[in-house]
């Protein structure tokens, strides 16, 4: 691939011979410049990939959790403890609504020294403003305020139907939003490119204001806010995050414990009953169908319309009745994993009758259908379900909630009700929006850079009264600088392989006797295409394995894997010399859940509880989760972790412990 | 004897090929459903190692039964054609020497870089052209923003570590 230099007597030859190897050259490089980004393309949608399967997997783990909770508040023998949140507490027992603002006022005082916003009501424009730019300047809201807020809040929701129909008559647009998963950033960067809500600028929020993010609660707030100013013209649904099991898994609970150490209950309280209240879904022109999650083959508006929907304060738990009943009929089935999808928690195994949301009913039993039942379905289904390009309708094994609707359910829903359109959110999508079932379906997602700071768009609609769609994009950014693909991709990576790599540590006993089994000779090594069966059999998440494993595992010269080189670069925080093994993984996969429950029974907020109560969740904790772990072992940890001998547990300190440290911090370079 | 050993080599061979593909081919597949956007299938081969220029990927395509309305592959018909193009180790990736002499090929004086100018010249408008969206991502990594030039050498270093780090798809 020379070139020649020397020009005298210039032939055309040699003229011809340069063009031609700079053509050549230019091909080469050109395809070497596809290659390249061919391949970054790849790693960008394998980390979004291992988010996204992690993501599922944690909601299907938290299926377990939220039977924890039922189990502890059903057959709780310490009422005073854990039960007590899920009870109303100290919140004033009000019948008469109007005097809820009162008693606030009397009870909650504000100081002088608080300088953010002091709402009063009704709220005007100004309150809203003032929230913005205490918001925008990291300010908090006053205990006093959120509960008058989301008391008033309340009154008016509870006018609402569950269902809201809306017409594009009188206004220009009406503006769609997605997830906001606790945003802040995303929320301002709309009302600045698109306007404040107002009566000219209509605005839908469909779900998932909460959870992930760490503004859960200003979000919420300034919603609420605009929908007391402007009841007409801002409206919400309820997402399947609305639900205070998922925000205690999920980190809004959190939130607003660490923001309110005062009032954090009155406050929680409070929202499990306005979450309740949130309408279901909206109309616009009784042609397009705004929910949340999707629908199902058995989805009936009407009978939506028609039910109670505060009665149901949680999805993540059947209602009482049917727990009851299915208490009688069942058996108790302890299982390491147990059956994945929700509706299949309580139910006995003898015969069952799957329908369609892979919702089992004991058709051995001879009860009358349980009308509540049917509601707690319908529900569910419009927050949890996915649409797939398939026909019909499946159980959502992904989330363990809800179903698959292919084009054939949406076809037959539309052609029910004379519908034109559905659009949803629940699903995350790197642009923000996605359109399927030929048009008729719209995703919408408006949490941007949501896995990872570069990771994807969030994007919001605009629909006009003709009833077409036009989408706007954006993208939040922390950097001044605009970083390159190749240095976004590097992140969004790192973080998704950092990741996976926690959740493999959280794994490590299992998966070395699952190596082991196939490393018959005991060599420490095993095929590629062992490791990735046993990685994918143990972990459980569909994820390219082989592309995977040399960010891995090491592998030798003869192309096997040393498959304990998995865990090389991984260790606990501090090892806990008491502790088994099996006992430290489990502690290290449930931490954020242990560090919930934790902050429940912790009453007075001092970061400690007694080592009976530690014990004793804890031994509930295990026994729900199907895990077998030796009583005395219990206590002997319990004993080495009461670093001051004075019978309580710094629980903060305890599950730093459990903390997967890596210990070679990789950056990712450009 | 050496026969069915032969044998037994050569299936696990397509076999582990096979795996590869289909993983390849599902992290594009959005719903789970065993097809792929056919705008994809450069980017799935390519990921799996093969070095092909534009035209060689659409004469793959023309092998591959391609749904015409919705513009999808399945893997079943994908499967096939990309385990013989692996098999047969076709368009396999040159060494990295060779990209650096074609970028000397663009440098007329020898001095170790292109200017701006030249290089959006060259790859625009000769071979398979770069899209103007393709040439700015180039330039946004490679050019010296103050002197506006590539310094290939550099540039090629930089992509070619970090390629061999993270992605050594070999069979």
């Amino acid at each position: 691939m020379g070139s020649i230099i020397g020009t005298m007597g210039c032939s055309s030859s040699v003229a011809d011979r340069r063009s031609e190897n700079v053509i050549r050259a230019a091909i080469l490089i050109q395809k070497w410049y596809r290659f390249t980004m061919a391949r970054l393309e790849m790693r960008r949608r394998y980390s979004l990939s291992i988010f996204q399967s992690i993501e599922y997997a944690d909601e299907q783990d938290q299926l377990q959790l939220s039977n924890f909770f039922t189990f502890m508040l059903d057959h709780c023998t310490h009422p005073d403890t854990v039960s007590q949140i899920f009870t109303s507490p100290s919140a004033p027992q009000v019948v008469d609504e109007d005097l809820c603002l009162k008693e606030f006022e009397k009870k909650i005082d504000v100081p002088d020294s608080y300088y953010g916003p002091r709402l009063s009501f009704p709220l005007t424009v100004e309150d809203a403003n003032a929230l913005l730019h205490a918001f925008r300047n990291e300010q908090l809201l006053h205990a006093r305020y959120v509960l008058q807020l989301l008391s008033e809040t309340r009154r008016v929701l509870k006018e609402m139907p569950n269902i809201t129909h809306l017409s594009t008559s009188y206004s220009k647009e009406i503006t769609v939003c997605g997830d906001l998963h606790g945003n802040l950033d995303d929320l301002l960067l709309i009302f600045y490119k698109n306007g404040l809500p107002s009566e000219q600028n209509r605005y839908v929020f469909n779900g998932d204001f909460v959870d992930r993010g760490k503004n859960s609660m200003e979000i919420l707030i300034i919603l609420f806010a605009f929908l007391l100013i402007y009841p007409n013209d801002l409206h919400l649904n309820r997402g399947n995050h609305e639900d205070y099991i998922m925000n205690l898994r999920y980190g809004f609970t959190k939130e607003v414990s660490k923001k309110y150490k005062d009032h954090w209950k009155q406050i929680l309280c409070l929202l499990r009953d306005v979450f309740s209240w949130l309408p279901l879904a909206t109309i616009i022109d009784s042609k397009v169908l705004i929910l949340h999650g999707g629908i199902s083959d058995t989805t009936d508006l009407d009978f939506l319309n028609a039910l109670e929907r505060n009665k149901l304060k949680s999805l993540m738990r059947p209602p009482k009745s049917v727990r009851d009943r299915q208490d009688q009929t069942k058996k108790r089935i302890p299982t390491a994993k147990p059956s994945k999808h929700i509706a299949n928690q309580h139910v006995a195994v003898k015969t069952q009758h799957n329908s369609s949301s892979g919702f089992t009913e004991p058709s051995g039993s001879n009860l009358p259908p349980d009308p509540a039942l049917k509601e707690w379905k319908q529900i569910l289904d419009i927050l949890w379900s996915d649409p797939r390009s398939q026909n019909g309708c499946t159980p959502n094994k992904c989330r363990g909630g809800g179903c698959y609707f292919g084009p054939d359910v949406t076809a037959k829903l539309f052609e029910r009700y004379n519908l034109k359109m559905l659009i949803r959110s629940h699903e995350f999508k790197p642009e923000g929006y996605e359109i399927s079932h030929d048009g008729k379906v719209i995703t919408i997602f408006s949490a941007s850079n949501y896995y990872e700071e570069g990771s994807n768009r969030g994007a919001y609609i605009k629909l006009n009264p003709e009833l077409i769609p036009r989408f706007v994009q954006y993208q939040v950014s922390k950097f001044t600088r605009r970083h390159n693909l190749r240095e976004r991709v590097g992140t969004i990576e790192s973080s998704a392989l950092k990741s996976l790599r926690e959740k493999i540590y959280a794994h490590k006993s299992e998966l070395t006797s699952a190596f082991a089994q196939y490393d018959v000779n005991g060599t420490g090594r095993i095929s590629v295409n062992d490791w990735a069966a046993a990685m994918e059999s143990v972990l459980q998440l569909e994820l390219p394995w082989r592309m995977l494993r040399s960010q891995l595992a090491q592998m030798n010269p003869d192309g096997e894997v040393d498959f304990m080189s998995c865990f090389y670069d991984l260790k606990m925080g501090q090892p806990i010399k008491e502790a088994q093994p099996a006992l430290a993984e489990t502690l290290c996969r449930y931490r954020k859940d242990l560090e919930i429950i934790f902050n429940i029974i912790d009453k007075d907020h001092s970061g400690l509880i007694s080592l009976e109560e530690f014990s004793q969740t804890w031994r509930l904790f295990t026994s729900h989760l199907g895990i077998d772990v030796q009583d005395d072992s219990i206590d002997k940890l319990v004993l080495s972790i009461d670093y001051n001998k004075d019978g309580h547990i710094d629980f903060n300190e305890f599950l730093e412990a459990f903390h997967v440290v890596h210990r070679l911090e990789k950056k990712a370079t450009s | 004897m050496l026969r069915r050993t032969a044998k037994c080599f050569c299936c696990n061979l397509v076999a582990e090929i096979e795996k590869k593909i289909t993983e390849a081919f599902e992290v594009f597949d959005r719903e789970s459903n065993k097809t792929v956007d056919v705008r994809e299938i450069g980017c799935i081969i390519r990921s799996l190692g093969c070095f092909p220029n534009e035209a060689e990927v659409q004469e793959l395509l023309g092998q591959i039964e391609v749904d015409e309305l919705e513009g999808f592959v399945h893997l079943k018909n994908f499967l096939p054609v990309m385990t013989k193009v692996l098999l047969d180790k076709r368009f396999w990736p040159i060494p990295e020497d060779v990209i650096l002499h074609a970028f000397e090929a663009l440098d007329e004086n020898k001095c170790g870089y292109i200017t701006k100018e030249d290089l959006v010249k060259h790859l625009t408008e000769n071979g398979e052209p770069f899209t103007e969206e393709e040439m700015e991502d180039m330039l946004a990594v490679a050019l010296d923003p103050e002197t506006n030039t590539l310094n290939y050498r550099d540039y090629r270093i930089k992509l070619v570590v970090d390629e061999s780090k993270t992605f050594p798809f070999n069979i």
